[in-house]
């Protein structure tokens, strides 16, 4: 298993798109921090780019990769390897770099600008957002034989949790505002990643009066130690469950 | 060494393999052959576990091969086209090979050799030609010195003189008592390697037996002839 992720490491270095994304994200971080005297608003703009660009680039760089890297498998799939270690293999290998991408990206202007709990968290996420947009492109590239198919399912996934989601989330609010929300507003942020590492930074931040009513239920929960536990459980969720359900798909899939 | 017992496999709506029944033993050259699509690598896949059977069971000495990948260890496959890690130079691909199998027992080199792979060890294999990939292919089923050989087509797209040195690796490899599967749709080839000769007909084991014995059959003196005349009787079924 650590074998096959070392080549897929190696195989990953040997191509431009990562050390252009973390050369992109370096860039910007050092941008946004430059920008702004208060780091804590510059930590809000970089949030707002990690967001969007971190999911996406993850997922979409995953999956074309599982489908260039399918002759690979297929190889592999000939040896005495087990399928459950080919696939984790890929899938340590991917997140060792992507992760690597963004501890070069985002990791060092953090340690640079603000070395605290907020750059932290920041970082936290950016890790916890990755491994699960890899692990739910890895869910549609063995899902979807079609490498067009497959591209266009992890599309959108990502499409879904970073707009739609969001999207319907407010018609709901809008729509049963005269009933009590609380404990739905945090089951809602719960089914989406995104939503969950946006909120455990601005938490940190400290803004959620400017958030209203729903920063208030968030901060109450949230912001308690029951909550950052809660958050961390749920992250990690995001990542076990698509990978699981993909191994259970790669154990049987032709190859 | 390999026995299947009632091996069906269906792609969509198309039912592939329908029931097969096969037993094949140590020391043979077995041979099979049949239509383009009659599902020989279907077959070969099954028995490699690349393509998981809906129904029936696969026994590679005596012991199920579903959910075991140990087994592959005693196995050499050569593809009908090899597919491979496009920005990995040939002798990376060996490295690692060797790196991933952690075989304990001896390397067999001799085609790496004879086929003078060190020589292009350098070059990408996205730069290869179908003939080299073919020779790379063809080498690192050998490689591990393994109990059962699997070729997919081995000669197509190899030059004569490298069809001439796989084919003596056949033999040397059969002499030793290995296991040997072809598929070909080369009938001098057949003639000139195979003991036994399998023809899968839409699915279905149509014939199974010795060559001498499918000459026997059909009067024919020639493999490819006896083959032609079970074919074309089998199209009118």
């Amino acid at each position: 298993m650590f074998k096959i992720a070392k080549y897929v490491v190696y195989d990953i270095l040997r191509s431009k798109v990562l050390i252009a994304y973390s050369l992109f994200l370096l860039l910007v971080s050092f941008i946004l921090f430059g920008l702004e005297e208060n780091s804590g608003k510059s930590v809000i703009s970089l949030m707002s780019v990690v967001m969007i660009i971190v999911p996406l680039v993850s997922i979409i760089f995953s999956t074309t990769y599982f489908y260039n890297a399918y002759q690979f498998i297929e190889l592999l799939v000939a040896q005495p390897i087990s399928r459950s270690s080919i696939l984790l293999g890929e899938f340590f290998g991917v997140s060792i770099s992507l992760l690597t991408a963004l501890l070069i990206g985002i990791g060092i202007p953090v340690l640079i600008y603000t070395p605290d709990a907020t750059g932290f968290v920041l970082l936290i996420s950016g890790f916890a957002l990755t491994l699960s947009f890899i692990s739910l492109a890895f869910f549609s590239s063995v899902a979807m034989r079609d490498k067009a198919k497959g591209i266009g399912l992890s599309l959108m996934l990502w499409f879904y949790f970073s707009v739609i989601y969001d999207g319907l989330v407010l018609g709901i609010l809008f729509s049963f505002s005269e009933y009590p929300l609380e404990k739905a507003v945090i089951a809602m942020a719960s089914f989406n990643p995104i939503d969950l590492g946006r909120i455990i930074i601005l938490m940190k931040l400290d803004i959620s009066a400017l958030m209203g009513l729903t920063g208030a239920v968030y901060k109450q929960f949230f912001g308690s130690n029951f909550g950052i536990i809660y958050s961390l459980f749920i992250m990690f969720v995001w990542i076990i469950i698509p990978l699981l359900v993909s191994l259970r798909i790669f154990r049987k899939k032709n190859l | 060494m390999i026995r299947t017992e009632g091996l069906e496999k269906r792609f969509g709506k198309l039912q592939v393999l329908k029931g097969i029944d096969l037993n094949f033993e140590q020391g043979q050259v077995v041979s099979i052959i049949g239509h383009n699509g009659s599902g020989k690598t279907t077959l070969i896949k099954c028995i490699l576990g690349m393509v998981i059977a809906d129904k029936g069971k696969i026994f590679f000495d005596g012991i199920n091969i579903s959910d075991n990948f140990l087994y592959r260890e005693n196995i050499g496959y050569m593809p009908q086209i090899g597919h491979y890690p496009e920005n990995m130079k040939i002798g990376q691909v060996f490295t690692m090979m060797k790196d991933l199998r952690k075989n304990s027992g001896s390397l067999d080199e001799s085609l790496l050799e004879e086929y003078n792979i060190s020589a292009i060890a350098d070059k990408p294999m996205h730069a290869l030609s179908g003939g080299t990939t073919q020779k790379v292919s063809a080498s690192l089923a050998f490689l591990f010195n393994p109990k059962v050989l699997i070729l997919d087509e081995p000669t197509a797209g190899l030059d004569p003189l490298a069809s001439e040195i796989l084919k003596a690796k056949i033999a040397e490899a059969k002499n030793k008592g290995k296991l040997v599967i072809i598929t070909s749709h080369i009938m001098s080839e057949v003639e000139e390697m195979a003991d036994k000769v399998m023809y899968l007909y839409e699915g279905k084991v149509n014939f199974f037996n010795s060559v001498s014995e499918l000459k026997k059959l059909t009067g024919e003196v020639k493999v490819g002839k006896a083959i032609a005349k079970i074919m074309k009787d089998s199209a009118h079924v």
